[in-house]
C-alpha cells in the first residue's frame, strides 16, 4: 500500500529578479513500511525535497499525496495538522526544549494535537513513548544532563509520541559518534520492521544510507538513482571512483 | 483546557529564565504601583479636601422667598413673605437628599453688654439645626439653645468670636446677659472660630438666638421687610406710601385707637427670611433642589407654569472650582504613572522580541511538531500578558505598601480605591496584550524551515 506519492514535482525559488529551480520534475512513490535514504550532496535538492516530504514547504507545481490525502495545496494550519498527525521529525541537532525535562519535551507535541487529551494520559503516553526508547529511567532528565545518543533518543520518542505513519529523520546521526549512531541507526531499522513504520533517512553518508533497504539519490534537482540499497551505493561508489 | 495547558506552557517557558522574566516585569510593577499609589493618594487628599469644603458650606442651599413686582417694579428677594418655619419642618422631613433644614430671621442692630456696644454682622435668629448646616456644631464655650428654646421664645443667644473680643475684652460670656435692642439674652455659649468666608465676609461677627425670640421680641417684623418708606410713615408723610405695598397696613384693616388698645393684634407672622438647608453630599444637591422644589410647590399650592415664590441658591461655583483642582491634580499625576506603564510596557515588548529570537528555533520546531501559527502567537501573546499581570499584581501590593507608607510616615490622606485596582489588573492585562502582540505576532510569521536553520 502506498503511504505517499508526488508526481512531477517541481520547487522554483523565486529571489526577485531571477528563479532558481531546485527541482526539476521528481516523482516518487514511498510504500507503508519501507526504509528509505534520500541521499545527495548539498545543494542538490534534498533538504527542498524533504521540506515538501515534511510538509514543512509547498511545491510550486506538481501534487504530493500522503496517506490518501493531497497535502500540497492545504492551508498553513492544515498543513501543521498533518505534520502533528502523520510525521515524526528527527534533526541532525536533536532540537530540545532546554532546560525541560525529556518527559516534558516528549509530550509537547500532544498539546498541539487537535483532539485534545488529558494532561496524565498526555504524560502516560510519554513515559511509556521514553521507556521503549529504554530511557524510563531518565525522565525527569534535562536534555543538558543526558548524552548525545540519549538525546537523540528522546527527540525520536518525541517524533513517535502521536503514532505517524512516517517518521523523517534529518542527518539524524551527524552530531553523534559512530557508535551512538550505530544504536540509533539501529532503532531506526527497529522501528521499521517491529513497527511497520515507514522511515525516511536523510543523509549524505553512505554508511548511513546502507541501514536502508532502498536508496534515492538525488543530483541537481532530479532523481538520479533508485533502487535496492546495495545497487544504489555500489553504483555510487563506482561512479565517484570513475571520474 | 486548551487555554490552561497554554497557560502552563508559558509558565514553563517563564521560568527557565526566572531573573530576566522578574526585570521584566520590574517596569510594569513600578508602573502599576504608581498608578495604585496616586490613585490612593489623589483619592485621599480630594476627600479630605471635600470634607473641607462641605465645612466651608459648599453644600449649603439658601431658600429665599421669592420677590414681589408691582407695576414692572420689583422689589428684591424677600420682599413677599411666603416661608414659614413649618416650611423648613416639611421641606427636613419630606426631602430624602437633604441633611437638616434651619428657618433664618435676621435683624441688624446692636448688641451691648455693659458699657461696650457693636453692631454684628449678622444676628440671626433660627433652630439649633443651623449648627449642624453649618458644620458648626463644636462650641467654644457653652452649649447650644435647644428646640424647647425655640417653642418658648426663650431669651438665650450663641455668639460670635468678633462679638466676644469686641464686647467681653477677655471675661468669659457664658452665662451673661447682653441686650439686643432692649431686649436682654442670657448667653449659653460661644461659638468656634470660623473666619472670613469666600467673599471675604466676618463670619464670627454673629449672633445665633431661637427664631421665635428674634422674630417677636426683638424685630417684630421680618428683616427684609422693614421697608424704610413704610416704618417712616408714621412720623412723616410720604405720598409714595399709596402706590408702594408697605407692611401689614395693605393687608388687614387698620384698627381704631381703642381697638388697638383693647385686642393686642393675635395675628402673629410665622414668616422666615431664609431657610438654610444642608445637602448630605455635593452629590445630592441638584436631587435636593428638586426634592424641596416639590414640596414648596405643594405647601404653597404653586401650579405648573406658575412662577415660584421662593428661590433656592446653591455654592455651585464653589465646589466646582475647588474640587477641580483636586480632580486636575489627580488626573495630571495618573498621566505620570500611566508614562511608567507604558515605558514599562515597551520594556515588555523588548524582552519579549529578545526572546523570540532567541527561541527561533524551538518556534520552529514546535511548528514542524504541528504548531500553528496561531498557537505560536497565542503561546507569545499568554506569556507577555501573564509577565504584566504578575507585575500587576506585585504592583498593587507596592503600591498599596507605599500608600499606606506615605500615611504613615508624610500623614498625607489616602484612601484605599477598588475601582484603581480593578483597572490595574485590566490595564496590565491589556499592557501585555498591546505589547506582547507586535513580538507574538511576528514569532508566528517564522517560516519554520528558516527557524528550524536558526543558529
Amino acid at each position: 500500500m502506498e503511504l505517499m506519492k508526488i508526481t512531477d514535482v517541481y520547487k522554483t525559488y523565486d529571489l526577485g529578479d531571477i528563479k532558481v529551480p531546485v527541482l526539476k520534475g521528481v516523482s516518487l512513490t514511498i510504500a507503508t513500511g519501507e526504509m528509505v535514504a534520500l541521499m545527495g550532496v548539498s545543494g542538490s535538492g534534498k533538504s527542498t525535497l524533504m521540506n515538501i516530504l515534511g510538509c514543512l514547504d509547498r511545491p510550486t507545481s506538481g501534487s504530493y499525496w500522503l496517506d490518501g490525502q493531497e497535502v500540497s495545496a492545504l492551508s498553513i494550519d492544515k498543513r501543521a495538522l498533518v505534520r502533528n498527525a502523520k510525521i515524526g521529525f528527527v534533526f541532525q541537532s536533536f532540537n530540545l526544549l532546554a532546560r525541560t525535562s525529556a518527559l516534558e519535551n516528549v509530550a509537547m507535541p500532544l498539546s498541539y494535537t487537535a483532539v485534545d487529551m488529558s494532561e496524565r494520559e498526555g504524560r502516560k503516553r510519554a513515559a511509556e513513548m521514553l521507556k521503549r526508547m529504554g530511557l524510563g529511567d531518565r525522565m525527569d532528565h534535562e536534555p543538558s544532563q543526558l548524552s548525545g545518543g540519549q538525546q537523540q533518543r528522546v527527540a525520536i520518542a518525541r517524533a513517535l509520541v502521536n503514532h505517524p505513519p512516517l517518521l523523517l529523520a534529518d542527518e539524524p546521526t551527524g552530531n553523534l559518534d559512530s557508535r551512538t549512531s550505530q544504536e540509533v541507526l539501529q532503532m531506526f531499522q527497529q522501528l521499521n520492521t517491529a513497527e511497520g513504520i515507514t522511515v525516511i533517512l536523510v543523509t549524505h553518508d553512505p554508511d548511513v544510507a546502507r541501514h536502508a533497504k532502498r536508496v534515492i539519490h538525488i543530483k541537481d534537482g532530479v532523481i538520479e538513482a533508485d533502487a535496492a540499497a546495495a545497487a544504489v551505493l555500489a553504483g555510487a561508489h563506482a561512479g565517484g571512483a570513475q571520474p | 483546557m486548551r487555554m490552561f495547558r497554554t497557560l502552563r506552557t508559558a509558565f514553563r517557558a517563564l521560568r527557565r529564565n526566572t531573573l530576566r522574566a522578574a526585570l521584566t516585569t520590574l517596569g510594569i510593577v513600578i508602573g502599576i504601583a504608581a498608578v495604585i499609589a496616586m490613585m490612593e493618594i489623589g483619592n485621599g487628599s480630594s476627600s479630605a479636601i471635600r470634607r473641607t469644603i462641605e465645612s466651608m458650606g459648599a453644600n449649603i442651599l439658601l431658600i429665599m422667598p421669592g420677590q414681589a413686582a408691582s407695576g414692572g417694579v420689583s422689589f428684591g428677594a424677600g420682599s413677599i413673605m411666603t416661608l414659614t418655619a413649618a416650611d423648613a419642618e416639611a421641606v427636613a422631613r419630606d426631602c430624602p437628599a437633604l441633611g437638616v433644614v434651619a428657618p433664618v430671621v435676621r435683624v441688624r442692630t446692636q448688641v451691648v453688654y455693659g458699657h461696650n456696644n457693636w453692631v454684628p454682622m449678622s444676628i440671626y435668629g433660627t433652630t439649633p439645626d443651623f449648627l449642624e448646616v453649618r458644620d458648626w456644631t463644636n462650641l467654644d464655650e457653652g452649649g447650644p439653645f435647644s428646640e424647647q428654646d425655640v417653642r418658648n421664645a426663650s431669651k438665650v443667644c450663641l455668639l460670635g468670636q468678633t462679638l466676644v473680643r469686641e464686647l467681653f475684652a477677655g471675661e468669659s460670656p457664658v452665662g451673661k446677659e447682653v441686650r439686643v435692642q432692649s431686649v436682654s439674652f442670657k448667653v449659653v455659649g460661644v461659638l468656634s472660630r470660623k473666619g472670613a468666608n469666600m467673599m471675604g465676609q466676618d463670619q464670627d461677627d454673629i449672633l445665633l438666638a431661637p427664631w421665635t425670640t428674634i422674630k417677636y421680641r426683638v424685630s417684630g417684623t421680618s428683616a427684609t421687610t422693614v421697608n424704610q418708606s413704610a416704618s417712616s410713615a408714621s412720623s412723616t408723610v410720604n405720598s409714595l406710601n399709596q402706590l408702594y405695598p408697605g407692611a401689614a397696613g395693605g393687608l388687614y384693616p387698620v384698627p381704631s385707637t381703642t381697638q388697638a388698645a383693647d385686642t393686642p393684634l393675635p395675628v402673629r407672622f410665622a414668616n422666615v427670611d431664609q431657610l438654610m438647608a444642608a445637602a448630605n453630599s455635593q452629590e445630592e444637591i441638584p436631587a435636593a433642589i428638586e426634592q424641596m422644589t416639590d414640596v414648596l410647590h405643594e405647601r404653597h399650592r404653586i401650579k405648573p407654569g406658575q412662577p415660584d415664590d421662593f428661590i433656592i441658591r446653591d455654592m455651585t461655583e464653589m465646589t466646582k472650582a475647588l474640587s477641580s483642582t483636586t480632580v486636575l491634580m489627580t488626573k495630571l499625576l495618573l498621566c505620570v504613572a500611566m508614562i511608567s506603564l507604558v515605558v514599562g510596557g515597551v520594556g515588555i515588548m523588548n524582552i519579549m522580541l529578545v526572546s523570540v529570537t532567541e527561541r527561533t528555533r524551538e518556534i520552529g520546531l514546535r511548528m514542524a511538531v504541528g504548531a500553528r501559527p496561531r498557537d505560536i502567537l497565542r503561546q507569545f501573546l499568554v506569556e507577555a500578558v501573564v509577565l504584566c499581570l504578575a507585575g500587576g499584581t506585585m504592583g498593587i501590593g507596592l503600591g498599596r505598601a507605599s500608600s499606606l507608607m506615605v500615611t504613615a510616615f508624610l500623614k498625607w490622606p489616602t484612601e484605599a480605591s477598588v475601582p484603581a485596582i480593578v483597572a490595574a489588573v485590566f490595564v496590565s492585562a491589556a499592557v501585555g496584550m498591546t505589547f506582547g502582540f507586535y513580538p507574538a505576532w511576528k514569532a508566528s510569521r517564522l517560516d519554520p524551515i528558516e527557524a528550524l536553520r536558526y543558529e
